[in-house]
């Protein structure tokens, strides 16, 4: 039904997307429970710094990596000569660019749910015994499982389509970075590419209807499960 | 013995309150909605950091603000009971009754067994429920039966009935006797109904405005002048405590109170059972002499200790009944006139045993 190279390029995407996600998600509980349940100097400015893969144009993003993890990048450089890690231009790396550039959105849904958790339950389990990690593992990760369900599935189905970070930091290499948002993208610059990307949209249309309908579907089981 | 000495300013609200609890022994904690009995419960459950003060629970110092002391609420071992029940939504009710049972230290001694606590409060239809299928009574058992299975050395006890309509107050309160009875835990229970307090305390500390005004025995407490303003006229009303001295065909029983034998109606009385009961103001009535040919049972020999003006054109007449026994009677105040009530005069009090209900203490309690 698909063609090797559509194949190749729907899952390259899903498997950019499950990476990114998988970067995201402890980074992104540990600064939504540092923006709800801490105060320290400097918060406000923090938290418009996690903010700002929303409001910035996603090339800037792709350029900013580039600078701090490309092979001669402060950071990259480093990952390169000690661990012989290279973040640019590999599928890694398109992993990488996709992950901050949905980072706020994960965020963003994980807080909400942290802000709903009634603080009463840990000060109950606090009697009953429970110290700090306990009390986070056992009963506020649980409470707030569909708000990090929430922000992993949007966060997957948006890492479906990234484009301008990808492509900056990643480039557009086939079989490594060449998504289906950039597969789509090159069909456009080809003559006679038309029936291509068309077949390439329709794909990215049902991936992402699926995703919205898997996510609705998970986050009312969960919300059962809670008695919500 | 639970000593409590803490103070805690929290905005305009300021906390000063001093109270002692006999162990075991249920002591409770009396006064208005906002008069700061939740925010002691914190304090002494180590929730909420106090400004200065001690709490000492049978001689481990849990906070001492001077030796910059204070056992983290984890390791306290006081169980705690909200208002709201705080059950865990994502655990069934055995996960809930198993949380704090599984974090209970090792060298810790367990006379809390899991069945017991699950027969005692009747959970066995409900431990694969969910917090959310449960009923606000079922609800307020659980939590109860989780704190007890985390095998506390106390139990405070936050308004457990206070979101509950009367019907399920009647459900859970013979829960919480069974309760105090079965296990020789320590209580403080907080509440602002009297009628719980008598039923289930028998030492009370008094708190309005963050300061505790009283602190002892009920009947000593049920007097006091705050106290009786914040029950309101019509609920005033002794408590005496007593013993139950025989039981009659009808299922009355006779108490001796003091010098006195009140006849009273007790469902199941056990000759030997401390009962406690309120003789409201309101159901007394003051005779000059002995009065014959009357449907009242009980009429007891008084004498006045004080006459004060009470709401309205009543009077508030304390008696002696003996043996530092006290009985109170609201009158209108020309017939305390006309009586010509006055210290040292000796009276007969008249009250009927149909509006007397004793509760029953079967643990006699010190």
């Amino acid at each position: 039904m698909l063609s090797p190279a559509e194949t190749e390029a729907l899952w390259l995407s899903l498997s950019v997307a499950a990476r990114s996600v998988a970067f995201n998600l402890p980074f992104a509980i540990l600064v939504a429970w540092l923006l709800t349940r801490t105060r320290f100097a400097g918060r406000t400015l923090f938290d418009a710094f996690v903010h700002l893969p929303l409001v910035l144009p996603p090339v800037v993003i792709g350029y900013l990596l580039l600078v701090l993890f490309g092979v001669r990048g402060p950071i990259g450089g480093w990952l390169h000569q000690n661990f012989g890690i290279q973040l640019a231009f590999t599928s890694t790396g398109a992993a990488l660019a996709t992950a901050v550039m949905s980072f706020p959105l994960v965020v963003r849904a994980i807080r909400i749910s942290l802000e709903n958790v009634d603080r009463g339950l840990e000060e109950a389990a606090r009697t009953l015994g429970a110290g700090p990690m306990d009390r986070f593992v056992s009963i506020t990760l649980p409470l707030i499982a569909p708000g990090i369900l929430a922000g992993a599935v949007t966060a997957f189905a948006a890492g479906l389509g990234e484009f301008g970070a990808v492509i900056t930091f990643a480039a557009n290499i086939p079989g490594e970075t060449r998504t289906l948002p950039l597969a789509l993208y090159t069909a456009l610059q080809t003559p006679d590419g038309d029936a291509l990307a068309a077949r390439l949209a329709a794909i990215s249309l049902s991936l992402g209807l699926a995703g919205l309908l898997v996510s609705e579907f998970l986050s009312r089981a969960l919300r059962l499960r809670l008695g919500r | 013995m639970l000593r409590v000495e803490l103070r805690k300013r929290r905005g305009e609200f300021s906390l000063d309150a001093a109270f002692s609890a006999p162990t075991p022994g249920v002591t409770a904690l009396f006064g208005r909605s906002g008069c700061g009995k939740s925010t002691l419960i914190s304090l002494i459950a180590g929730l909420l950091a106090p400004d200065a003060g001690r709490v000492v629970l049978d001689d481990d110092v849990l906070f001492d603000s001077e030796r910059h002391l204070s056992v983290d609420a984890r390791h306290r071992r006081i169980g705690v009971v909200f208002q709201d029940a705080r059950l865990f939504p994502h655990l069934s009710v055995r996960g809930n009754l198993d949380y704090g049972a599984r974090r209970v230290a090792r060298e810790t001694p367990r006379p809390v067994a899991f069945d017991d606590v699950v027969s005692l409060l009747g959970l066995g239809q409900v431990l694969a429920r969910r917090p959310h299928q449960l009923s606000g009574g079922e609800k307020q058992r659980v939590a109860l039966g989780r704190a007890l299975l985390s095998q506390p050395r106390l139990l405070l006890l936050d308004e457990p009935l206070a979101s509950l309509d009367l019907a399920r107050r009647e459900e859970v309160l013979p829960y919480l006797e069974k309760l105090r009875d079965a296990f020789a835990i320590p209580i403080v229970y907080v509440s602002h109904q009297f009628d719980e307090v008598l039923r289930l305390a028998t030492r009370v500390v008094l708190l309005d405005a963050g300061r505790t005004l009283a602190d002892g025995d009920i009947a000593t407490v049920s007097r006091h002048p705050q106290l009786r303003a914040i029950v309101g006229p019509d609920s005033v009303g002794a408590v005496l405590a007593g013993h139950v001295e025989s039981v009659d065909k009808t299922g009355l029983a006779v108490l001796r109170v003091g010098d006195a034998e009140l006849i009273v109606e007790i469902d199941g009385a056990v000759v030997g059972q401390r009962i406690q009961i309120q003789v409201l103001a309101r159901d007394v009535i003051v005779a000059t002499g002995r009065p014959s040919g009357l449907s009242v049972r009980n009429v007891v020999a008084a004498r006045v200790i004080s006459v004060t003006a009470d709401a309205g054109r009543a009077v508030l007449v304390e008696l002696d009944i003996g043996r530092t026994a006290t009985l109170l009677a609201r009158i209108t105040s020309r017939a305390s006139e006309e009586l010509g009530l006055s210290v040292d005069k000796q009276v007969w009090a008249l009250i009927k045993a149909a509006s007397l209900r004793g509760h029953v203490f079967s643990v006699p309690a010190r």
